[in-house]
């Protein structure tokens, strides 16, 4: 049985202390009911729990979260999966800005639209790799200091090649994947167009099964299509932009 | 055409008469300045920094080194550095990066201002006999206490206070991270804080497992890269501090090369080896002052509101408007840093173009929160070019609760201010990680040294107190009466709000 909580009118600060009662008493189902923008749900959350989010996350959902599953039925405001270390977040609707925003490890799905600067600076350590899914639109400066991990961007309804600009700006490792074409212009300082193979459709069949797997989409006809893949020029894009004095 | 080389900057001369040959200054210098030929020792001068180890280390005092005298064309405008810096660029075609502090020969404003001292009708007070409060907490102060009596008659206190930290000299030691400094360096200073009673910044390079031992007296920072920071991380803290700015860069970001990112710094930044830390200019979830709040909060949320939470700006024009912003954010403290602060490396021409003088800025930003009333919701650090007990004393009286010392705290240890920090070389063992410079710091020894210099300061400024008749430091702070400036012009008295000497 899961431990329903009702958010309406609570405060975050006493909303995520009862869900982290919840979880130290060993709770692994929580299901959030009303919840209208409360900010910081998850925040440092450590555990392996599902949380459900039945509305609207506000801000930073999931922050330095590590381990929970956080499905929100519902969209969710800027930066959701910010500087997160684990675990997986599934909205069903779309995010704010900074989405998954130095993330250096688990999962982010997004089923529509994201805003600015998704997966901006996301990064990966050893076996700790960040994955960004999103099923919409993403707006300019997508993966911008990208220093690791995977951004799959589907597109799902789009008319029309990728346009928004500042497209990976910086990237110095990691990958974007984005669905169908891109425009030259987008691509910012230190981002190349790299070859896309069955070896790297191989790679990104995971996180579009899974996708359809939350958001009830045919994996395969959206594995069936070409896509853009776009890496960094060097590990060291700024390593000669300085002199000694 | 060609450009050429320019002249040497210093000259090192090995005097023969008093030269063993023991071969010394070859070991110590990392730049390579010296060989053996035949059985005499033998200077490249152009490759010397002015870092002093072969002097320290030579045994028999062999060794000169002096300033090269230029024989350039003399000029008021184009000085043999502006001359030799369009070399530079004209060669390279970079931006040319610089350590440590401003290096413009700019004058102090601490050293124009002057501290009282009491005389017969209020007397000074000795701090042998008299105690003196140098105690100090740092984080949010209630505006007033609300009581409760008990139904057994006792009084409770009613209002809640917020976590703050104490430390018992009001000098803390500055965030330098792991990767612009070694770990020995970061050692000896978290020994030093431990033994001082005070508290040491981690900088934005994540925490080293060998300084958890010192983590109650640690503060970490989380900056625009997030290098390091995880939810372990930020519980291991005694208090968390936002990086916005830094006053040896302020407006841009950091950037520690791929070359310097070995195992060890990859393991605690959480990033591979040998990849550029790219720290950007903003934080990407931070656009507004609003957003800025949001961090503070989060922090707080994910840590469960048990630390006060700093925000650290560079000391720039509006620096008191964006504190005001930072009182509101929710943030128990603001930092500020000013433009002599110094750094691993930066862009020259913002080390030494950008920014503003600590003194200016402590005052603004004091007397701004004050005019607003809310001086009490927030405490006030500067840090930025503090030299010793009496710049701490002025720092304070203009408005700070404490002030963050950072090179004083190198020079303690070693440090001769070369300024050659971002080559990696130190011969210090402070701003390198090449393993064998770094065995040259022995964090015992040198943590000593630096509990040393807190511990001697903080006696100086209680000193200074007891001279000017103050026996707690929350009656020197902002306390503008014990100031007076001394050359310095209407409009720059007006900012410090301190009168002139004579008045
Ligand atoms: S760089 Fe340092 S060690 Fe080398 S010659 Fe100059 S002062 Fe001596
Ligand atoms: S830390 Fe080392 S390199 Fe930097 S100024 Fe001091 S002595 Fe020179």
């Amino acid at each position: 049985m899961a431990t329903h909580i009702d958010a309406a009118g609570v405060h975050y600060t006493p909303l995520n202390k009862e869900v982290r009662a919840a979880v130290a008493a060993g709770e692994t189902e929580i299901v959030l009911d009303n919840v209208l923008g409360q900010r910081f749900i998850a925040d440092g959350l450590v555990g392996e729990v599902t949380i459900t989010v039945n509305g609207v996350a506000g801000g930073d959902l999931g922050m330095f979260m590590r381990g929970p599953t956080v499905v929100v039925h519902g969209n969710a405001d800027h930066a959701p999966g910010n500087t997160m270390e684990a675990g997986t977040i599934v909205i069903h609707g779309s995010a704010g800005d900074a989405v998954a925003h130095s993330m250096r490890g688990g999962k982010v799905f997004v089923r529509d639209d994201i805003g600015y600067r998704g997966g901006i600076h996301m990064k990966a350590y050893h076996e700790r790799r960040p994955y960004l899914v999103v099923g919409g639109e993403a707006r300019p400066f997508l993966g911008e200091y990208m220093a690791g991990g995977m951004i799959l961007l589907l597109r799902l309804n789009a008319v029309g090649p990728f346009a928004e600009r500042g497209l990976a700006s910086g990237i110095h490792g990691g990958e974007v994947f984005i669905r169908g074409e891109v425009e030259d212009r987008c691509l910012a300082v230190g981002a190349v167009r790299m070859p896309f193979g069955e070896e790297d459709r191989a790679r990104i069949r995971p996180l579009v099964e899974e996708y359809c797997r939350y958001f009830g989409a045919d994996a395969e006809s959206i594995l069936a299509d070409d896509y853009t893949r776009i890496g960094p020029a060097g590990t060291r894009p700024f390593a000669g932009k300085y002199t000694w004095e | 055409m060609a450009i050429g080389s320019v002249p040497l900057r210093y000259k090192i001369t090995i005097d023969p008469d008093r030269c063993m040959e023991c071969g010394r200054c070859i070991e110590n210098c990392p730049y390579g300045t010296f060989r053996k030929e035949g059985d005499r020792i033998v200077a490249v001068s152009r490759n010397c920094t002015a870092c002093h180890r072969c002097i320290a280390m030579c045994p028999r005092d062999a060794i000169t080194l002096v300033e090269h005298p230029v024989d350039y064309r003399s000029h008021p405008l184009w000085t043999p550095e502006a001359r030799e810096a369009i070399y530079n660029q004209a060669r390279t075609g970079g931006i040319i990066l610089a350590g440590m502090g401003n290096a413009m020969p700019l004058p102090s404003i601490f050293d124009r201002l002057l501290l009282d001292a009491c005389q017969v009708t209020n007397p000074s007070i000795d701090p042998l006999r008299e105690p003196m409060e140098l105690r100090t907490y740092l984080g949010k102060k209630p505006s007033k206490l609300a009581f409760r009596r008990t139904e057994a008659g006792d009084v409770e206190l009613e209002t809640k206070i917020a976590p703050n930290l104490m430390i018992e000299t009001p000098i803390m030691i500055g965030h330098m991270s792991y990767g612009a400094i070694s770990l020995n360096a970061q050692l000896a200073l978290a020994r030093a804080a431990h033994t001082a009673g005070t508290f040491m910044g981690t900088g934005e390079g994540g925490m080293h497992p060998d300084l958890y031992p010192y983590q109650k007296r640690l503060i970490v920072q989380v900056a625009s890269g997030r290098f390091g920071v995880d939810i372990d991380y930020l519980n291991r803290g005694a208090a968390i501090e936002i990086k916005i700015g830094q006053g040896a860069k302020p407006g841009i970001g950091g950037h520690l090369p791929g070359e310097k990112v070995g195992p060890d710094v990859s393991r605690t930044r959480m990033i591979p080896e040998g990849s550029d830390a790219i720290s950007p200019a903003p934080h990407h979830d931070i656009y507004s002052i609003e957003d800025l709040a949001q961090l503070v909060r989060s922090l707080k949320e994910a840590t469960e509101w048990q630390k006060p939470v700093f925000v650290k700006i560079a000391a720039v024009h509006n620096a008191a408007a964006v504190a005001a912003g930072i009182a509101r954010s929710g943030a128990d403290a603001v930092v500020v840093d000013g433009f002599r602060g110094g750094t691993g490396a930066a862009p020259k021409v913002f080390r030494d173009h950008v920014g503003i003088p600590i003194e200016a800025a402590i005052s603004a930003v004091d007397q701004k929160l004050r005019s607003q009333g809310i001086r009490n919701e927030v405490s006030v650090i500067a840090s930025g070019g503090i030299r010793d007990a009496a710049d701490v004393t002025k720092a304070i009286a203009l408005g700070a609760d404490a002030v963050y010392i950072g090179t004083a705290a190198l020079v303690a240890m070693g440090c001769r201010v070369c300024g050659t920090c971002y080559r990696g070389l130190c011969p210090w063992g402070i701003a390198t990680q090449r393993p064998d410079l770094v065995a040259r710091l022995d964090p015992v020894r040198e943590g000593e040294h630096v509990a040393n210099l807190i511990h001697a300061w903080t006696m100086e400024v209680s000193e200074l107190m007891g001279a000017a008749g103050i026996n707690a430091i929350e009656s020197l702070r902002g306390n503008r009466d014990r100031l007076r400036g001394y050359m310095l012009d209407e409009g720059m008295l007006q900012v410090l709000d301190v009168k002139t000497v004579g008045a």
